[in-house]
């Protein structure tokens, strides 16, 4: 359903005949080379920005250089990366909390009609609630700290991991179960021989949906228990009016999700499905 | 006007043939409120290519996994060499429609998984893989993945790895119907090849008349809705002549008009 | 245990599970779950105040204004971004980057851009659904069976026509998918945007009940919102299977 990011590169346009304009040239690379497109996207996106802010259209509205530039500012003087490490504490137990157990429960909902039965609905009303709602209460059990965090990151990567690996397992091949129960396999080694492999790839696309999902749980967390790390950057420079600054953290942990995301999608077309690679 | 070619043998409810090696006695199926298979009683010879042959709807499939074990019987029995069977056994080995190859497996790992699940050590596995494969002509593709090779040879890859096993019955279901129609005459010719050399018991599925006809001993013919045995035919076709020279005999385009003919009404 | 298909699984085991609810609830084992029965007799209490008939309006309105400038926008982009090459390059950078983004980050920012009131929401509705419509209209869309467009063409159909007889219906079922879930998305937009601003509608409620600890009406609060957006969801899933056919094999 979602376009796969895939920065195809058809190799370069050939050196263009004398009779060719420029115009006609730009054209026939734009076709060609998709990164193109994405440098274009985002030379638009930044020149509507820097117009935008220069307008301006809100007191409260940087530049793109602006922002540009604080971020600069603080990559440099480290700010940028002490946040990141902080918020990428919980945001990492979570996950891995969360595709151990989760991969384990829907391989278990996958092979269990009745665990299914109990189970899925329960992670069904998860993955469609507010649970901006929800997060909050962890505050009343575990507090401020790392454990409440992290567990808000499980509260929304958990159900999504779940749910994509038991579609996974149901998925699977029947006609390769039935070759492995044709040649005598136990149920154990259908399990592991034919089941699991046959779903490692949605389980992969699982697992990256549900890192997805952590970094929303992770930004809920810092915006809705209490501020560290990233969260701290954007609500301190909000208070003290320095809005480059804080536009800039804001993008950063958009693209820091966006480019791990695009890196994990390319890990799983090139390493998981050779036959599915894009040509 | 009965063809002297197609001598229909009488249902073989008493005396049975000296080397019987799969009896179907009164298997019937259903699902649910379908009655797919009623009352079926077959024997199928040692060493002999039958073909359950039939419109679709009449069960041949349904009756291929049954004898293999993969499907249960509502009732009836099945026995190999002498002895009920209720699920799948060394004794035999299933050819998939479909390849059913793992796609993450080479060829080489896809040929010798047979054996890998029986605990076969991997190098004497690897040779009988290798072995098997050169025989369908497959050598040189050892390391290849599914996805690289045609559907042609896919098939061959699930036809090695059934014989690699080493069974005495081997079951194949609609092996050629996803290959095309040059290559699909070429492995009939192979799978003939194959059963000279290898003497095993196959029993063939297909909804291809001039396909039973030209690789069949016996052709079983089911009538759909229930399945039920309509006729046995033994094509007496002389194979010893070159392919071309068979498919034009007059003995064989006569067979496979009679059994056309026969099986004309339920075209829908 | 059997499944006659998905309705029934759904309603049986969350029935067991209500029950788990009210027995954990009755035991006292934590103030944070009360009985499942007081939650729903607090929430019979609760749509009689006017404190929540009030926020529901000013939920309701937020919710419905920022969804309908999602599908406003969101499907004719979509349409666009299946139709034309160069609309696809364009926005499929953005479209792709923000419907897995974590939009919550945003939020601050429309706060200090558009206030503490509706229109930050309204805002945050509109942002959190409108990325998955504008996906599933250009992958309806896209999904046509070329086919059919060409079939189209050999009759003489005008671009016009083959565009609103064709493409429009058989890509609808797709549409209307992506509809359903922003629906969801949109839920979750109006919470955080309302808790984030924190002063109006369902988001100053929840901040009410929780620091009163009154965990009843936060239940039931939660559970009427969650209520609501699964039967929205439904009634759109329910047009969705009807036409399903529209878009012949997908």
């Amino acid at each position: 359903m979602h376009m796969a990011a895939s920065p195809d590169k058809v190799g370069a346009t050939g050196g263009a005949g004398n009779s060719s304009s420029i115009a006609e040239t730009l054209a026939e690379f734009a076709r060609r080379r998709k990164s193109f497109w994405i440098m274009a996207s985002l030379a638009i996106l930044f020149a509507v920005w820097e117009i935008a802010g220069r307008i301006p259209i809100s007191f409260a509205f940087p530049t793109f250089f602006e922002t540009v530039t604080a971020f600069a500012e603080m990559v440099s003087d480290g700010t940028l990366v002490r946040a990141y490490a902080i918020t990428f504490q919980p945001l990492l137990l979570g996950i891995t909390a969360s595709a151990v157990l989760g991969i384990g429960l829907g391989i278990v909902m996958g092979l269990s009609d009745k665990a299914e039965w109990l189970l899925a609905p329960v992670f069904i009303v998860f993955q469609a609630a507010p649970m901006a709602a929800l997060v909050p209460l962890v505050t009343f059990v575990y507090g401020i700290g790392l454990v409440a965090k992290t567990l808000a990151v499980i509260m929304l990567a958990l159900p999504v991991i779940v749910l994509n690996s038991y579609k996974a397992i149901r998925h699977v091949n029947p006609s390769l179960v039935d070759m492995c129960r044709s040649f005598q396999g136990t149920r154990v080694q259908q399990i592991c021989k034919i089941i699991i492999p046959d779903a490692a790839p949605v389980l992969f696309a699982g697992l990256r949906l549900g890192i997805a999902a952590g970094f929303i749980g992770v930004i809920l967390a810092e915006l809705l228990i209490t501020p560290t790390g990233i969260g701290d950057l954007i609500t301190y420079h909000r208070s003290i009016a320095n809005y480059a600054h804080m536009y800039a953290a804001v993008a950063s942990i958009i693209a820091v999700s966006t480019l791990t995301l695009t890196a994990l999608q390319y890990v799983e077309l090139r390493f998981l499905r050779p036959e599915k690679r894009r040509k | 006007m009965a063809n002297p070619r197609l001598a229909p043998t009488a249902h073989p409810s008493g005396a049975a043939s000296p080397d019987v090696i799969v009896e179907v006695r009164d298997i019937c199926k259903h699902y649910n409120d379908v009655e797919a298979l009623r009352d079926i009683n077959l024997d199928f010879e040692r060493g002999k290519l039958t073909t359950l042959l039939g419109p679709s709807g009449c069960g041949k499939t349904t009756l291929l996994k049954i004898i293999a074990g993969l499907v249960p019987a509502t009732s009836g029995q099945i026995r190999i060499n002498g002895k009920t069977v209720t699920g799948p056994g060394p004794e035999r080995a299933f050819v998939f429609q479909d390849f059913a190859l793992m796609p993450w497996a080479t060829v080489l790992r896809n040929v010798a998984f047979g054996l890998e699940l029986k605990g076969v050590p991997q190098a004497e596995r690897n040779r009988t893989a290798r072995h098997y494969i050169r025989e369908v002509g497959l050598s040189g593709f050892e390391e290849k993945y599914p996805h690289e090779l045609s559907g042609g040879m896919r098939q061959r890859v699930g036809i090695a790895r059934a014989f690699s096993v080493n069974a005495d019955v081997l079951l194949l279901d609609e092996p050629f119907s996803a290959v095309d129609e040059q290559n699909r005459r070429k492995f009939q010719e192979d799978l003939l090849q194959l059963v000279e050399k290898e003497r095993k018991t196959f029993l063939f599925v297909t909804h291809s008349i001039e396909e039973a006809v030209y690789v069949s001993d016996r052709i079983v013919l089911l009538s759909p809705r229930p399945g039920r045995v309509s006729q046995i035919i033994e094509p007496a076709i002389d194979r010893s002549a070159a392919p071309d020279v068979i498919r034009r005999d007059k003995s064989y385009l006569d067979v496979v008009e009679e059994i056309w003919q026969g099986l004309r009404q339920y075209a829908e | 245990m059997k499944l006659f298909g998905f309705r029934i699984p759904m309603m049986a085991s969350l029935v067991l599970w209500a029950l788990v609810w009210e027995i954990v609830g009755r035991m006292d084992v934590i103030f944070l779950i009360p009985p499942m029965s007081s939650i729903i007799s607090a929430g019979f209490g609760l749509v009689a105040t006017g404190s929540w008939q009030s926020a529901s309006l000013v939920t309701v309105r937020s919710f419905v204004l920022g969804m309908a400038l999602a599908i406003a926008v969101g499907v004719p982009l979509g349409i666009a971004m299946g139709r034309f090459r160069i609309v696809d390059n364009i926005f499929g950078l953005w479209v792709n980057m923000f419907v897995s983004a974590p939009l919550s980050a945003l939020v601050p920012i429309l706060m200090i851009l558009f206030g503490l009131g509706e229109t930050t929401v309204v805002v945050t509705v509109f942002l959190f659904a409108v990325w998955i419509i504008v996906l599933d209209a250009r992958a309806g869309v896209m999904q046509v069976p070329p086919s059919l467009i060409e079939m189209g063409r050999s009759y003489g159909a005008s671009r016009f026509t083959i565009f609103t007889k064709i493409i429009l219906l058989s890509a609808l079922p797709e549409i209307l998918a992506g509809i359903r879930i922003g629906l969801i998305r949109g839920v979750k937009g109006v919470v955080i945007g309302q808790i984030l601003v924190s002063i109006i509608g369902y988001g100053e409620l929840f901040e009410l009940y929780s620091r009163s600890f009154d965990m009843e009406r936060f239940w039931a609060l939660t559970m009427i919102l969650f209520a609501a957006a699964m039967l929205l969801s439904a009634v759109v899933e329910h047009f969705e299977k009807r036409i399903e056919y529209y878009a012949g094999a997908r």
